[in-house]
Protein backbone atom coordinates (compact mmCIF):
# COMPACT_ATOMS: atom_id res chain seq x y z
CA UNK A 1 0.00 0.00 0.00
CA UNK A 2 1.10 3.29 -0.25
CA UNK A 3 0.24 6.52 1.53
CA UNK A 4 -0.71 9.98 -0.16
CA UNK A 5 0.72 13.22 0.84
CA UNK A 6 1.05 16.49 -0.11
CA UNK A 7 3.48 18.31 -2.10
CA UNK A 8 4.98 20.18 1.01
CA UNK A 9 3.74 17.67 3.00
CA UNK A 10 2.38 21.09 5.46
CA UNK A 11 5.15 22.96 5.24
CA UNK A 12 5.05 26.59 6.89
CA UNK A 13 6.33 29.55 6.98
CA UNK A 14 6.26 31.85 10.06
CA UNK A 15 8.46 34.48 10.20
CA UNK A 16 7.19 37.38 8.32
CA UNK A 17 4.56 39.98 8.23
CA UNK A 18 1.98 37.13 7.78
CA UNK A 19 1.74 33.34 7.93
CA UNK A 20 1.76 30.94 5.00
CA UNK A 21 1.01 26.90 5.47
CA UNK A 22 0.32 24.01 3.22
CA UNK A 23 -3.12 22.80 3.94
CA UNK A 24 -2.44 19.61 3.42
CA UNK A 25 -4.31 16.95 0.77
CA UNK A 26 -8.12 18.11 -0.12
CA UNK A 27 -10.58 16.06 -1.95
CA UNK A 28 -10.72 18.48 -4.95
CA UNK A 29 -13.59 17.19 -8.04
CA UNK A 30 -13.83 19.17 -11.19
CA UNK A 31 -17.44 19.12 -11.74
CA UNK A 32 -18.18 20.63 -15.59
CA UNK A 33 -21.65 20.68 -16.57
CA UNK A 34 -24.70 22.72 -17.39
CA UNK A 35 -25.27 24.55 -14.03
CA UNK A 36 -29.05 25.43 -14.31
CA UNK A 37 -29.55 21.46 -14.70
CA UNK A 38 -31.95 20.76 -11.89
CA UNK A 39 -29.76 16.93 -11.36
CA UNK A 40 -26.67 18.85 -10.93
CA UNK A 41 -28.17 21.80 -8.29
CA UNK A 42 -29.72 18.97 -6.47
CA UNK A 43 -26.49 16.97 -6.62
CA UNK A 44 -24.20 19.73 -5.48
CA UNK A 45 -26.64 20.87 -2.67
CA UNK A 46 -25.64 17.67 -1.43
CA UNK A 47 -22.22 18.32 -1.24
CA UNK A 48 -21.62 21.85 -0.41
CA UNK A 49 -25.41 23.19 0.25
CA UNK A 50 -26.08 25.28 -2.22
CA UNK A 51 -24.93 26.37 -5.80
CA UNK A 52 -22.56 29.06 -5.30
CA UNK A 53 -23.18 32.61 -7.39
CA UNK A 54 -20.92 33.34 -10.09
CA UNK A 55 -17.21 34.54 -8.85
CA UNK A 56 -18.33 33.12 -5.31
CA UNK A 57 -17.53 29.99 -2.97
CA UNK A 58 -20.32 27.89 -1.11
CA UNK A 59 -18.53 26.69 2.10
CA UNK A 60 -20.08 24.30 4.65
CA UNK A 61 -17.73 22.58 7.29
CA UNK A 62 -14.77 21.32 5.27
CA UNK A 63 -16.98 20.59 1.90
CA UNK A 64 -17.77 23.18 -0.54
CA UNK A 65 -18.33 24.25 -3.85
CA UNK A 66 -16.34 27.41 -5.90
CA UNK A 67 -17.67 28.94 -9.20
CA UNK A 68 -14.85 27.83 -11.45
CA UNK A 69 -16.34 29.20 -14.74
CA UNK A 70 -19.98 29.15 -16.03
CA UNK A 71 -19.93 25.51 -17.16
CA UNK A 72 -17.88 24.49 -13.80
CA UNK A 73 -17.68 24.14 -10.29
CA UNK A 74 -15.11 23.09 -7.84
CA UNK A 75 -16.21 20.53 -5.32
CA UNK A 76 -14.24 20.22 -2.06
CA UNK A 77 -14.54 17.23 0.27
CA UNK A 78 -12.41 15.76 2.89
CA UNK A 79 -9.99 13.55 0.86
CA UNK A 80 -10.46 10.47 1.62
CA UNK A 81 -13.95 10.81 0.76
CA UNK A 82 -13.21 12.04 -3.05
CA UNK A 83 -14.19 8.38 -5.00
CA UNK A 84 -17.75 7.61 -2.87
CA UNK A 85 -18.32 11.60 -3.74
CA UNK A 86 -17.46 10.89 -7.76
CA UNK A 87 -19.71 7.29 -7.96
CA UNK A 88 -22.59 9.25 -5.95
CA UNK A 89 -22.17 12.31 -8.61
CA UNK A 90 -21.93 9.67 -11.40
CA UNK A 91 -25.09 7.95 -10.24
CA UNK A 92 -27.28 10.83 -9.67
CA UNK A 93 -26.62 12.38 -12.93
CA UNK A 94 -26.53 9.50 -15.04
CA UNK A 95 -28.38 10.76 -18.16
CA UNK A 96 -26.98 14.52 -18.16
CA UNK A 97 -24.03 15.79 -20.13
CA UNK A 98 -21.51 16.55 -17.21
CA UNK A 99 -18.56 15.64 -15.96
CA UNK A 100 -16.80 14.45 -12.98
CA UNK A 101 -13.19 14.41 -12.70
CA UNK A 102 -10.54 13.75 -9.36
CA UNK A 103 -8.14 16.55 -9.51
CA UNK A 104 -7.42 15.86 -5.82
CA UNK A 105 -3.73 14.80 -6.34
CA UNK A 106 -2.97 17.75 -9.16
CA UNK A 107 -3.78 20.51 -6.76
CA UNK A 108 -1.79 22.40 -3.60
CA UNK A 109 -3.94 24.36 -1.52
CA UNK A 110 -2.37 27.15 1.00
CA UNK A 111 -3.60 29.27 3.62
CA UNK A 112 -2.23 33.06 4.33
CA UNK A 113 -2.95 34.87 7.41
CA UNK A 114 -2.38 37.55 9.69
CA UNK A 115 -3.15 41.05 9.77
CA UNK A 116 -1.17 41.54 6.61
CA UNK A 117 -2.11 38.84 4.45
CA UNK A 118 -3.76 41.20 2.14
CA UNK A 119 -0.46 42.71 1.32
CA UNK A 120 0.84 39.52 0.68
CA UNK A 121 -1.64 38.86 -1.70
CA UNK A 122 -1.80 42.31 -2.92
CA UNK A 123 2.28 41.98 -3.90
CA UNK A 124 1.72 38.96 -6.21
CA UNK A 125 -2.08 39.05 -7.63
CA UNK A 126 -3.58 41.54 -10.02
CA UNK A 127 -6.71 41.97 -8.33
CA UNK A 128 -7.40 44.59 -5.90
CA UNK A 129 -6.88 43.54 -2.60
CA UNK A 130 -8.48 46.48 -0.23
CA UNK A 131 -11.12 45.38 1.95
CA UNK A 132 -13.94 46.94 -0.10
CA UNK A 133 -13.17 45.24 -3.02
CA UNK A 134 -12.34 41.73 -2.18
CA UNK A 135 -14.57 40.58 0.67
CA UNK A 136 -15.31 37.62 2.38
CA UNK A 137 -17.50 35.02 0.13
CA UNK A 138 -15.94 36.47 -2.93
CA UNK A 139 -13.76 33.43 -5.03
CA UNK A 140 -11.02 34.92 -8.06
CA UNK A 141 -9.25 33.18 -10.58
CA UNK A 142 -6.06 34.93 -11.67
CA UNK A 143 -2.20 34.61 -11.08
CA UNK A 144 0.24 34.71 -8.54
CA UNK A 145 3.47 35.83 -10.19
CA UNK A 146 3.49 33.37 -12.96
CA UNK A 147 1.68 30.92 -11.85
CA UNK A 148 -2.77 30.31 -12.31
CA UNK A 149 -4.02 30.70 -8.58
CA UNK A 150 -7.54 30.59 -7.59
CA UNK A 151 -8.67 32.18 -3.77
CA UNK A 152 -10.79 33.26 -1.38
CA UNK A 153 -11.16 34.15 2.50
CA UNK A 154 -12.00 31.63 4.85
CA UNK A 155 -12.22 34.31 7.32
CA UNK A 156 -11.07 38.37 7.30
CA UNK A 157 -7.15 38.07 6.80
CA UNK A 158 -7.30 34.32 5.93
CA UNK A 159 -6.48 33.37 2.54
CA UNK A 160 -6.67 30.07 0.84
CA UNK A 161 -4.64 29.24 -2.20
CA UNK A 162 -5.29 26.76 -4.83
CA UNK A 163 -2.64 26.19 -7.29
CA UNK A 164 -1.40 23.20 -9.34
CA UNK A 165 0.49 20.57 -7.55
CA UNK A 166 3.44 20.79 -9.87
CA UNK A 167 4.11 24.19 -8.54
CA UNK A 168 3.52 23.71 -4.98
CA UNK A 169 7.28 24.47 -3.94
CA UNK A 170 7.19 28.28 -5.95
CA UNK A 171 3.84 29.06 -4.64
CA UNK A 172 5.25 28.09 -1.23
CA UNK A 173 8.52 30.41 -2.13
CA UNK A 174 6.66 32.98 -3.41
CA UNK A 175 4.26 33.70 -0.20
CA UNK A 176 6.69 33.52 2.16
CA UNK A 177 9.07 35.73 0.38
CA UNK A 178 6.10 38.01 -0.15
CA UNK A 179 5.71 38.21 3.41
CA UNK A 180 9.06 38.24 4.82
CA UNK A 181 9.79 40.25 8.10
CA UNK A 182 10.03 44.16 7.17
CA UNK A 183 8.49 44.10 4.02
CA UNK A 184 5.05 46.24 5.37
CA UNK A 185 3.45 47.76 2.61
CA UNK A 186 0.66 49.56 4.59
CA UNK A 187 -1.21 50.40 1.41
CA UNK A 188 -4.51 48.59 1.84
CA UNK B 1 -1.96 48.39 -19.91
CA UNK B 2 -5.52 46.91 -20.66
CA UNK B 3 -8.31 46.27 -18.27
CA UNK B 4 -10.32 43.92 -20.09
CA UNK B 5 -13.97 42.74 -18.30
CA UNK B 6 -14.67 39.12 -19.43
CA UNK B 7 -17.78 38.82 -20.38
CA UNK B 8 -18.28 35.04 -19.51
CA UNK B 9 -17.31 35.28 -16.30
CA UNK B 10 -17.64 39.35 -14.80
CA UNK B 11 -13.97 39.85 -13.69
CA UNK B 12 -12.53 43.07 -14.76
CA UNK B 13 -8.55 42.18 -14.90
CA UNK B 14 -5.34 43.67 -16.48
CA UNK B 15 -4.13 42.27 -19.34
CA UNK B 16 -1.36 39.77 -18.27
CA UNK B 17 -4.55 37.61 -16.68
CA UNK B 18 -5.57 37.26 -20.42
CA UNK B 19 -4.02 35.62 -23.49
CA UNK B 20 -4.37 37.67 -26.67
CA UNK B 21 -5.94 35.53 -29.52
CA UNK B 22 -5.14 37.49 -32.90
CA UNK B 23 -7.67 39.53 -34.96
CA UNK B 24 -11.57 38.85 -34.61
CA UNK B 25 -13.58 37.66 -37.08
CA UNK B 26 -11.80 35.82 -39.19
CA UNK B 27 -13.46 33.66 -42.25
CA UNK B 28 -11.74 30.18 -41.86
CA UNK B 29 -10.92 29.45 -45.65
CA UNK B 30 -10.30 25.77 -45.88
CA UNK B 31 -11.95 22.76 -48.08
CA UNK B 32 -13.40 24.44 -51.26
CA UNK B 33 -12.14 27.55 -51.13
CA UNK B 34 -9.29 29.24 -53.72
CA UNK B 35 -5.55 29.96 -53.03
CA UNK B 36 -5.79 33.85 -52.51
CA UNK B 37 -8.75 33.23 -50.08
CA UNK B 38 -6.68 30.63 -48.30
CA UNK B 39 -3.62 33.21 -48.25
CA UNK B 40 -6.02 35.45 -47.14
CA UNK B 41 -7.44 33.85 -44.26
CA UNK B 42 -3.52 32.27 -43.36
CA UNK B 43 -1.53 35.60 -43.79
CA UNK B 44 -3.99 38.62 -44.02
CA UNK B 45 -4.08 40.69 -41.17
CA UNK B 46 -5.95 44.34 -40.31
CA UNK B 47 -3.04 46.62 -38.81
CA UNK B 48 -4.91 49.76 -37.75
CA UNK B 49 -4.14 52.61 -35.99
CA UNK B 50 -7.33 53.06 -34.06
CA UNK B 51 -10.14 50.73 -34.00
CA UNK B 52 -9.92 47.33 -34.22
CA UNK B 53 -11.26 43.79 -32.66
CA UNK B 54 -9.87 40.60 -31.43
CA UNK B 55 -10.08 37.33 -29.90
CA UNK B 56 -8.96 37.35 -26.45
CA UNK B 57 -8.81 34.16 -24.00
CA UNK B 58 -9.09 34.54 -19.91
CA UNK B 59 -6.55 32.35 -19.39
CA UNK B 60 -5.71 33.07 -15.79
CA UNK B 61 -9.81 32.99 -14.97
CA UNK B 62 -12.25 31.21 -16.19
CA UNK B 63 -10.75 29.97 -19.39
CA UNK B 64 -13.12 31.70 -22.12
CA UNK B 65 -12.66 33.12 -25.38
CA UNK B 66 -14.60 36.16 -25.83
CA UNK B 67 -13.98 38.93 -28.02
CA UNK B 68 -12.49 42.69 -27.76
CA UNK B 69 -13.07 45.88 -29.47
CA UNK B 70 -10.71 48.69 -28.39
CA UNK B 71 -8.39 51.16 -29.99
CA UNK B 72 -4.60 50.29 -30.80
CA UNK B 73 -3.06 53.91 -30.10
CA UNK B 74 -4.86 54.73 -26.80
CA UNK B 75 -5.42 51.36 -24.93
CA UNK B 76 -9.36 52.33 -24.41
CA UNK B 77 -11.45 49.41 -24.20
CA UNK B 78 -14.98 49.92 -26.28
CA UNK B 79 -16.48 46.95 -24.79
CA UNK B 80 -16.05 43.30 -24.54
CA UNK B 81 -18.54 40.56 -25.91
CA UNK B 82 -19.13 36.88 -26.70
CA UNK B 83 -16.80 34.49 -28.75
CA UNK B 84 -20.10 33.12 -30.61
CA UNK B 85 -20.61 35.50 -33.36
CA UNK B 86 -19.82 36.52 -36.60
CA UNK B 87 -19.58 40.65 -36.09
CA UNK B 88 -19.67 43.10 -33.24
CA UNK B 89 -22.74 43.39 -31.92
CA UNK B 90 -25.10 46.41 -32.23
CA UNK B 91 -24.07 47.78 -28.52
CA UNK B 92 -20.47 47.55 -29.38
CA UNK B 93 -20.63 49.38 -32.97
CA UNK B 94 -22.54 52.13 -31.19
CA UNK B 95 -20.02 52.20 -27.99
CA UNK B 96 -17.34 52.81 -31.12
CA UNK B 97 -19.35 55.34 -32.74
CA UNK B 98 -19.94 57.42 -29.75
CA UNK B 99 -15.97 57.31 -29.33
CA UNK B 100 -14.57 57.38 -32.76
CA UNK B 101 -17.40 58.47 -35.32
CA UNK B 102 -17.06 57.44 -38.78
CA UNK B 103 -15.03 54.39 -37.68
CA UNK B 104 -14.82 51.28 -40.10
CA UNK B 105 -12.77 48.27 -39.49
CA UNK B 106 -13.09 45.92 -42.68
CA UNK B 107 -16.33 45.41 -43.51
CA UNK B 108 -18.22 46.99 -40.20
CA UNK B 109 -18.64 50.66 -39.51
ZN1 LIG C 1 -13.54 35.03 -17.57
Amino acid sequence: MFEAVSALQGASFNAGIAEVRELGLRGMITLRGDLTDKKLIKAVKGIAGRIPEPRTVALKDDDGAAWMSPDELLLMVPHADVLSTIETLNASLKGTHFLAANVSDARAVFEVFGPHAREVMAKLAPVDFSPDAFKMGMFRRSRLAQVPAAFWMNEEDAFTVVCFRSVAEYMFDLLSIAAQAGSEVDAL
Amino acid sequence: MLILECPCCGVSGEETEFHAGGEAHLKRHSVGSTDDQFEEYLFMRENPHGVHFERWRHNNGCGKWFHAARCTTTLEVFGTYCAQTYEPPKEIKDAISARRPGWSWRNFS
